[in-house]
Parts: structure tokens; sequence; C-alpha cells
């Protein structure tokens, strides 16, 4: 079994010393004890409740208290313990059919977008793998061709490992390292305009890295040399 | 002379709405559809009706039976993470018709692609939507995750949302990634090679990891093999789970965040 802690044995005692001293004096008296119109009430209804349960049975009902109660007052609560309902009321519409309909919308659009521009564009297939044939220039699929970029600036640890690493945490660290807690653009103007510099410098690497790098990875204008570019 | 007829032959519809009535009544259609559904009660347009429809269905896992106004409105969340969502559920259908033509080794892989788009009945029109529907996925997770950001909506309760969200992305990316070595041409096989030579110079672990990823030094049939396990089943496991975190947390963060 379980120990019970000192502090509760105390306080238990307490309260029963407390409970057996103002039993003797009148119930009227402490501020938060059960008021009197309640505790005649009580009364009144198990002396009612007997009443009625005497006249079919002529006896105590089954499973009635002592004194022939067939109600109990569970618990009672003081006061300042009622939790208040605080929620303001919320602007609110059904899922379905508000959300449900906008979502089959958007999904339907995409499959038939997907469907007609599969229909007319054909995905890549090369030659079949070869070891000893390396395509010049060899690129990474688009979305690392930011960091392909970086490459070139960068020593390949650099480039290839501390910079997307740092970006990673950032990201990740990002709503903790924010302290700013309104989400109004108009308060935010250092991280969106940090966020948007952030988009528009990978969004610049990737497209060079895409569109303006030739054999040897080496700096082209796609209208002069051709675009070097496979998806 | 009228005939009158007392006990007419039931009409077609009469015949059919006893049917219908005496299989909604079984057993068996009682014990698919709860109580409560539409499929048991029907439906006519009430509220009562309208909370029903996600109360006693399976949506009701995903959405709760009322959101906030703002929420269902196209112009705050340009429905992208949803749609990130839906290209998934489309590039796991096409993906498993895929795998029906396709083994991953190095004599088969290429040709078995080849093959699958001249011969087989809408195998090119299937390839090119898991292709293209690859890229669309990594461009929507992209924009929703910009849009959060662009709302503030990674602010609290949500940052741990926002750091799954992140996981989310990164396992998106090399859900892409694996997939595109798996064709086994020129393209897959140099833009892999560029992409992982990349991970050899992260120092301390690099090259060990770089080495059991490729299952060797270079890359070769092992590679294949390794990242179609990691393409088809492992990391679409884990990305499922992880959705499945990301929207239980949209719910109990309180739904969309916003109003602006
Ligand atoms: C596989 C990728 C992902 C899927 C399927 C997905 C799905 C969703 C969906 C359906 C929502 C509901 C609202 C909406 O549609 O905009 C949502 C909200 C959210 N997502 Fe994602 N998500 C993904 C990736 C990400 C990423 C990369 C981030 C951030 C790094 C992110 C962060 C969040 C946050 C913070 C919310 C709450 C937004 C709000 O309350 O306004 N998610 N996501």
């Amino acid at each position: 079994m379980t120990e019970i802690p000192e502090h509760l044995l105390k306080r238990a005692q307490a309260a029963r010393d407390k409970a057996a001293g103002s039993s003797d004096a009148s119930a009227s008296e402490g501020g938060d004890r059960i008021p009197d119109a309640l505790l005649d009430r009580t009364k009144a209804s198990g002396a009612g409740a007997a009443v009625v349960a005497a006249a079919p049975a002529g006896g105590v009902p089954v499973g009635a208290g002592p004194g022939g109660h067939t109600q109990r007052l569970l618990t009672v609560v003081k006061s300042g313990s009622i939790q208040e309902a605080k929620a303001a009321p919320v602007d609110k519409v059904h899922t379905w059919p508000h959300l449900l309909a906008v979502e089959f919308v958007a999904a339907l659009a995409l499959t038939a977008f997907l469907f007609v521009f599969s229909w007319v564009v054909n995905a890549p297939l090369l030659q079949a793998a070869d070891f000893n044939n390396t395509p010049n220039p060899s690129k990474a699929p688009w979305y690392f061709l930011g960091l392909q970029e970086l490459l070139t600036m960068f020593h390949p640890m650099i480039a290839g490992v501390t910079l997307p690493g740092m970006g990673l945490v950032a990201l990740i660290l990002a709503p903790y390292l924010d302290r700013n807690a309104s989400n109004k653009p108009e308060d935010r103007k250092f991280m969106t305009s940090m966020m948007t510099m952030f988009l528009i410098f990978w969004a610049v690497l990737t497209i060079i890295g895409s569109f303006f790098r030739g054999p040897g990875f080496n700096f082209t204008f796609p209208w002069r040399d051709g675009i070097f570019f496979e998806l | 002379m009228a005939k009158v007829l007392d006990n007419p032959r039931p009409t077609l519809k009469e015949r059919a709405a006893k049917i219908g009535a005496q299989i909604q009544g079984s057993q068996a259609w009682n014990s698919i559809f709860r109580p409560g559904s539409i499929f048991r009660k029907g439906y006519t347009d009430s509220p009562r009706n309208r909370s029903y429809v996600i109360m006693n269905s399976v949506l009701y896992h995903l959405h709760p039976v009322k959101v906030k106004r703002h929420a269902v409105k196209v112009s705050y969340t340009l429905c992208l993470g949803g749609l990130s969502f839906f290209v998934f559920i489309l590039l796991t259908v096409t993906g498993i018709f895929l795998m029906f033509f396709y083994r991953p080794t190095g004599a088969n892989a290429w040709e078995d692609i080849q093959t699958l788009q001249t011969s087989v009945t809408f195998g090119l029109l299937i390839r090119n939507m898991h292709r293209w529907g690859a890229h669309i996925m990594v461009l929507t997770v992209f924009l929703h995750m910009a849009r959060v950001f662009y709302h503030g909506a990674y602010k609290p309760p949500r940052e741990f949302n926002w750091v799954i969200g992140v996981v989310l992305l990164t396992l998106t990316l090399l859900l892409s990634f694996t997939g595109y070595l798996l064709p086994w041409d020129q393209l897959a096989l140099w833009a892999v090679t560029v992409g992982t030579n990349m991970m050899g110079y992260t120092p301390v672990f690099g090259s060990q990891v770089r080495f059991v990823l490729l299952g060797g030094v270079e890359i070769g049939s092992e590679t294949l093999l390794r990242w179609y396990v990691l393409h088809v089943l492992m990391l679409p496991f884990v990305i499922v789970i992880f959705m499945a975190i990301h929207f239980w947390r949209v719910r109990k963060d309180g739904g969309i965040s916003g109003p602006l």
C-alpha cells in the first residue's frame, strides 16, 4: 500500500475536527455551510419519498438509504470551484457541405490537370544507365539545383552540408525563435522580409542552376546555347 | 364492364422500393453503416443531417463536424495542405500500378519501364502521372510551408506541428529523390550520383551514411534495390505516420489558424 503523506493526513484530521466542532453549532452559522433552505428541501423530499413509497408497498422501498431516503446528495461543491465557461462563441459552419465541397472540387481540378498534362507531356526516359558515359552536364533533380549551384561558390563541405544543415535547423527552430505573438502581417514585417529574401535567394540559385548552367556546369545563356535541364 | 382490380400486380417502382427497404433493413446493411449514418436514414438537408454526414462516417477521423467560417475560404489555405495529401494518394495509386511491371535490378529496371511505356495499356499515361505528380507534390508541400509561414501559423500552440511539417518536407524530398533513381536511365544514374556525392562531405559519419545508402562505395544494383524498398515501402510508411500526427495536431491546436 502506498504511504499517505503526513501533510494530507493532518489536513484530513483538521477537516474532521472542524466538521465535528461545527456540527454542534447551528447550521446557519458558516458561510460555506449548506443553506437551511436546501437542507429543508432534502428533508421534505426524503419524507415525501417515504410517503410515496409507503403507499403501494407499505414499507421502505428496496435499495433505499438509511431513514428511507430514495435520493442522495452526491456532493456539495464550494461555489468558487465551479468552472465558468468563458469560451466566446465562434462563427462556425458545417464541414459538410461547406468544406467537403471545396475539397472535392480542388481534388477534382488537380486530378483533371494532372491527367491532361500527363496525356500531353511525356516523362523523360533517356538511354539506359551507363557507368562509362558521364553526361555533361550532370545535374541533380531541380529541387537540389540550388545546392549544386552553391557548390560552385563554396567548399563542398560548406555548400553541401553546413549551409543546408543550418537552413534546416533554422526552419525547425523558427517557431521558437520568433517571440512575436502577433500573426498580423503589419506586425511581422521583419520576419516576412527575412523569409521573402531567403525564398528569392533560393529561387534565383535554383533558376541559375537549372537554366544557366551548361557543359562542365559552366555559365551559359539558355537563349544562346540551349537548355540543359530535365525534369 | 369495368373490372375492379383490388389486388393489382405491383409496379416496377413499387417492387424496387420494396427490395430497397429489405436491403436497408437487413442485418448486413445495418452492420456496415452505423446508427445515424445517412445510408441508414436517408439524407434530407437539415443541420442535424449535416452533422451526421461527418459524425457517423470515417470522415470523422479527418474533420470535425463544424469548422470556423474563415477556415473554408479558399483564399486562406489555398487548399495547399489538402492538395499535398491528395497528390500523395494519387501517387500511391499510380505507384502501385507501376509496381506490377517493374523489377528493381540493374538488368531489368530500364527495360521494364521501356516495356511499360510501349506495350502496357495506359502504362505511359500512368507513368507520366506518377512522375509529374511527384514534382507537383514537392511544389505543393513547399508552397504550403510558405503560406503557413506568411500567416504566422507556426506560432503557439502550433509550434510543434510546424516541426512535424519540416519532417514531412524532408520526407517528401527523400521520396522524390529515391524515386528519381528507379527508371535507371542516364538521367537517374547521374542525378543521383551528383546528389549523393554531396552527402559524402558530411564530417565524421558522412562516408558511412553514404555507404549504407548506396549499399557500396559506388551506385550499383544494390543501390537500386535499397532505394526501391525505401521508395515503395519505408518512406511512405513513415510519411503516413507523420501525416496522421500532423492532421491530428491541426485539429487539437484548434483548427486552422487565423483569421489574420
Ligand atoms: C506531406 C506534406 C504535408 C501535408 C500533406 C500537410 C497537410 C496539411 C493540411 C491538410 C493542413 C490543414 C490546413 C491547410 O490545408 O493548409 C495543414 C496545416 C498545417 N501545416 Fe501542413 N502539410 C504538409 C507539410 C507541411 C510542412 C512542410 C509544414 C511546415 C514546415 C507544415 C506546417 C503546417 C502547419 C503549421 C499547419 C497549421 C496551419 C494553420 O493552422 O493555418 N505542413 N497541413
